[in-house]
């Protein structure tokens, strides 16, 4: 069974847990920026956040990621491993999330602006307290999406030596050669982790379905 | 640590024809691997579809294969399956990885098709005799099929991003051919920033294409 490869596995499983989460809040604070950056009425902002979904969504992660961890130090910057696969996916999901963003707050009837202005809520009142409260509900389920593929595109890194599941996984196989075993073992620990939000999502999907019917 | 920027003109140059040689690979890899994912998502929708001996083992392997790494996938089928006997070339090995993971992706654009198509459709088959062969490729899938074109579409692209993993079971495509002058020359910079940008170069237009394909069938329900 190769109980004995578990916990260098799940030792590994804790690195990936770690950079999915700080990975998925830059991509969340990099959605909300360029989302509504998208929807601003000055230009500048708009092209600055188009251009950034554009490049990101449009180049491979995998190649962003070797240009952040490969190219850039010889522009002088040089990051960690860890940096490197934080921005790359990070930077990477929020240009996806952005357009969620930027979907879910034209979705908010335009009957909920023209109140807000009725009332006299100045614009940013407007934003924070009338239209994103109902957009964020909208965004619950394809956010959920992006944290399961998020998750899964952590096993990346694993090129550029950060000691995740993936990595842990080729390194006991060049040390003992038990090739079945050991990814075997990532298979079913990965479903492990992603299969509970997989549910959690489309848990998340119903209630949303429900609240948006009613 | 300040910022300087030596970009090479006459490197980058010197080392464009290579790259558009490892890119050619990676189109070739999409292309097939997209056919193979479009085979294999209609037998998994079918599947789906078919007795509960059939569709629960179907619905286990689609849940499976999505929520598992791709990469792991493919140094599953790189590694273990020599140990059984199969030996195959890494680009072909790469493309089933592809076609099986983005497979169980597709499964589901069918059965929303599918789902989609009116159920007097089915009920007029059955009224005119039709079997089930002629009803599906008669009636069922000619007004399925349009509609998931942009969902296929989108999909195609997303496959072309993520072809940069064969480098990972040693497929010389764009990626790994840059990997390679890297090492070679020790300059990163524009082999890796020239893979962004011909990345970028053949994903973006194909992006608007498929922009306008679903405005055309968004037009065409209305």
């Amino acid at each position: 069974m190769g109980l004995d490869l578990l916990p260098v596995l799940i030792r590994g499983a804790g690195i990936t847990i770690q950079l999915t989460l700080v990975s998925a809040a830059l991509a969340l604070g990099m959605a909300l920026v360029a989302g509504l950056a998208r929807l601003s009425p000055l230009w500048p902002l708009r092209f600055a956040a188009g251009l950034y979904v554009e490049v990101f969504r449009g180049t491979s992660v995998l190649v962003q990621l070797f240009w952040f961890y490969f190219a850039l130090p010889l522009f002088g910057i040089r990051l960690d491993a860890f940096t490197a696969g934080v921005l790359a996916l990070g930077l990477n999901v929020g240009a996806y999330g952005a357009e969620v963003v930027r979907g879910a707050i034209r979705s908010v009837p335009v009957g909920q602006t023209e109140a807000a202005i009725a009332l006299n809520f100045t614009p940013w009142q407007r934003m924070r307290r009338i239209i994103l409260p109902q957009a964020f509900v909208l965004m619950l389920p394809p956010f959920g999406n992006q944290l399961i593929e998020l998750l899964k595109a952590t096993a990346l890194v694993s090129l550029i030596t950060i000691p995740e599941m993936t990595f842990q996984g080729l390194t006991l196989r060049q040390t003992t050669g038990r090739t079945n075993e050991i990814f075997l073992w990532l298979l079913v620990l990965y479903f492990a982790v992603a299969y509970p939000l997989t549910l959690g999502v489309r848990w998340i999907e119903r209630r949303v379905g429900a609240y948006t019917r009613a | 640590m300040g910022l300087r920027f030596d970009w090479d003109w006459a490197f980058a140059w010197e080392i464009l024809p290579r790259l558009l040689e490892g890119a050619w690979i990676t189109l070739q890899a999409t292309v097939v691997g997209f056919a193979l994912a479009l085979a294999i998502g209609l037998l998994l929708a079918l599947g789906r579809r078919g007795p509960r001996l059939l569709s629960i083992p179907t619905t286990v392997f689609i849940e499976f294969v999505r929520s598992t790494p791709l990469l792991v996938q493919l140094y599953v089928l790189y590694f273990i399956l020599p140990n059984f006997g199969i030996s195959m070339s890494a680009f072909l090995t790469g493309v089933i990885g592809l076609g099986l993971h983005y497979g169980t992706y597709l499964s589901e654009v069918y059965r929303a098709g599918i789902e989609n198509v009116p159920r007097g459709q089915w009920e007029a088959a059955i009224a005119l005799n039709f079997g089930t062969r002629t009803t599906w490729k008669n009636i069922v899938l000619p007004q399925a099929i349009p509609p998931m074109l942009p969902a296929f579409g989108n999909y195609f692209i997303v496959m072309f991003k993520e072809t940069p993993l064969l480098s990972a079971i040693t497929v010389v495509e764009l990626l790994q051919t840059a990997k390679i002058i890297g090492s070679r020359t020790f300059s990163y910079v524009e082999p890796y920033t020239l893979v962004g940008i011909i990345f970028l170069m053949l994903s973006y237009p194909a992006a608007l294409v498929v922009n306008r394909l679903e405005a055309r069938f968004a037009r065409y329900r209305s």
